[in-house]
């Protein structure tokens, strides 16, 4: 919390527990709204099927995905830890990489010239044509499956870390410099906190980049792919016209994402909140 | 390593003997300044400055005064001219303090105030009393492990002061350092640095551009002009010490108010 320690905290003994009060109000209605909402659409979905009797092959009622979700776990499970696997390889190669490619980046002008604007070529060329392109020279599937998703997540780390890497205060480098700061110095106690937060902020969008990433790779994959990735049993399910399977792939696949952006937005969080502005909360 | 931890502290008749005796500790020699742009910032700046004065340069925006203290400090080098110190300084002689308080916001002050030790190399433990006694002087010993974010405006400035101090510089650069601050915070910071100065035995360059403030600081006033910079006039500032709020309501201060305006004004006009 951001309190101005010179003032004395001089407010009413009601005023404190009134605003945890609000604010723990806050957080109950933070989770009670949208599970409210879901509920509310689940249901109208649930009586819309079974009151216009329509087909499970067309829409599944969620009570028969929910069944379908249990029923086919074994099936299912294995699927998505493969899907978590490849966006997790492909997220920590992103994060080498580009990284990697912003400090090289910040360290000479040349590199930033005549690298960065493949990068962006990379980044603006859609993912699902190249994909069968590596699928052909690549000769593994999981590591074609993985660079997929490595080149749609690498991007927003590598430009996020480039600005934030030349984001530093300019008199805080004349402070460095005042005091004969060496290079490396600078780069460790000077670019690299600053760059923080701006890497956290591409981190939370590679993360979930990456999962795309991983769907899009083996869905062009298909059977070339790895063949049973959480994607692929999606498109499996698909063949046969098993719907609420599709379902209930999708609905672990949005549950991961979610999962993805709330483990980053704590790691964000955890490192930020004693000093950035994006971590702190406003008194009011 | 030269840190001078046991540069003695000097007294008030040190003080004026060594003004007397010793040669100055910075000359600037017909210094410019051209930007790349093609702005002349400054022209022809002669100025020495004395061990332990307080000199002022004052003047209105685009003068070229926090051009001149930033080559002072070697963060720009002149175009014209040279600069010389009378003896060698070392990292660390010379401490900066800008408008802004410019502090690492992911450091606590302690880690904030030890930067300078830190980029000399100076061990986590041999640092700790410098930082502990920096941060006294300004009267935050009990903040040492707040963030940034958790002080006030003028708290923050005393920790920029600090980690300006930390090093023991012979020389003290500083850049419009309150300009930012509430009237109330001035005053009260405007006081301690007198105290500092008074109590050590640096040499302080203060930029600013407020009368008041200069004429209470200072022992010297340099005023400069705009379009090119230079200076314009040279105001020795003979009011005794201490000075405190008695100075401020006195008669010889608001005399050398008015005599520091119209010099102000003057350079203005020309």
């Amino acid at each position: 919390m951001a309190t101005t320690l010179e003032q004395p905290t001089t407010s009413l003994p009601g005023a404190a527990s009134e605003a945890g009060e609000t604010a723990a109000r806050e957080r109950v209605a933070r989770i009670l709204a949208p599970t409210a909402i879901a509920l509310l659409v689940l249901i109208a979905w649930e009586a819309l099927v079974r009151l216009q009797e329509i087909p499970h092959y067309i829409l599944p009622a969620p009570s028969l995905v929910a069944r379908e979700l249990v029923d086919s776990w074994p099936i299912l499970w294995p699927s998505l830890l493969i899907t978590v696997q490849i966006a997790t390889l492909a997220l920590l190669a992103a994060v080498v990489g580009g990284v990697g490619l912003a400090l090289l980046c910040s360290i000479s002008k040349w590199i930033e010239l005549s690298l960065f604007p493949y990068a962006v070529v990379l980044q603006v060329t859609p993912v699902v044509s190249i994909a069968p392109l590596i699928l052909i020279y690549v000769d593994e599937p999981l590591t074609a499956v993985v660079l997929c998703a490595w080149i749609v997540a690498f991007f927003p780390i590598l430009s996020n870390t480039m600005l934030g890497l030349a984001s530093a205060d300019h008199n805080l480098r004349d402070l460095f410099e005042l005091y004969g700061a060496k290079r490396w110095q600078q780069l460790l106690l000077l670019r690299l906190p600053t760059a923080l937060p701006y890497f956290l902020g591409g981190l939370r969008i590679a993360g979930g980049l990456s999962l795309i990433g991983a769907v899009v790779a083996e869905y062009v994959a298909g059977t070339a792919g790895t063949g049973t990735g959480l994607a692929f049993r999606v498109l499996e399910a698909q063949y046969r016209l098993n719907i609420p399977r599709m379902f209930a792939g999708l609905f672990l696949l949005a549950m991961t994402g979610v999962a993805i952006y709330l483990l980053f937005s704590a790691l964000s969080w955890l490192l930020l909140h004693r000093w950035h502005e994006s971590a702190l909360g406003r008194e009011r | 390593m030269s840190l001078a931890l046991a540069r003695a502290p000097i007294t008030a008749t040190d003080r004026a003997r060594g003004r007397a005796a010793d040669g100055p500790l910075v000359r600037l020699e017909a210094v410019g300044k051209t930007f790349a742009n093609g702005t002349v910032a400054l022209e022809g700046l002669d100025l020495a400055i004395g061990r332990h004065e307080f000199v002022s340069l004052l003047g209105p925006s685009g003068c070229g005064k926090s051009t001149a203290l930033r080559l002072i400090a070697g963060l720009a080098r002149p175009t014209r001219g040279r600069i010389r110190f009378e003896e060698r300084l070392e990292r660390g002689d010379v401490g900066f303090v800008f408008q802004e308080p410019t502090l690492m916001p992911w450091a606590t002050v302690h880690e904030n105030v030890r930067l300078p030790l830190r980029l000399q190399r100076i061990a986590r433990r041999t640092a700790e009393a410098p930082v502990r006694e920096a941060l006294a002087m300004v009267g935050l010993a009990e903040f040492a492990d707040a963030y940034p974010r958790e002080l006030s405006g003028g708290m923050k400035m005393r920790v920029s002061i600090a980690r300006a101090l930390v090093t023991r510089p012979a020389l003290l650069l500083m850049d419009e350092p309150f300009a930012a601050l509430d009237e109330i915070t001035r005053l009260k910071l405007n006081d301690d640095l007198l105290a500092l100065w008074r109590a050590q035995s640096w040499t302080v360059v203060f930029v600013t551009h407020s009368v008041y403030e200069s004429v209470y600081l200072s022992t010297r006033i340099v005023v400069m002009a705009a379009r090119p910079g230079r200076i314009v006039a040279d105001i020795p500032i003979d009011a005794p010490w201490p000075r405190d709020e008695n100075f401020r309501t006195s008669d010889l201060y608001n005399t050398l108010c008015r005599e520091v305006s119209a010099a102000l004004r003057r350079a203005m006009a020309s």
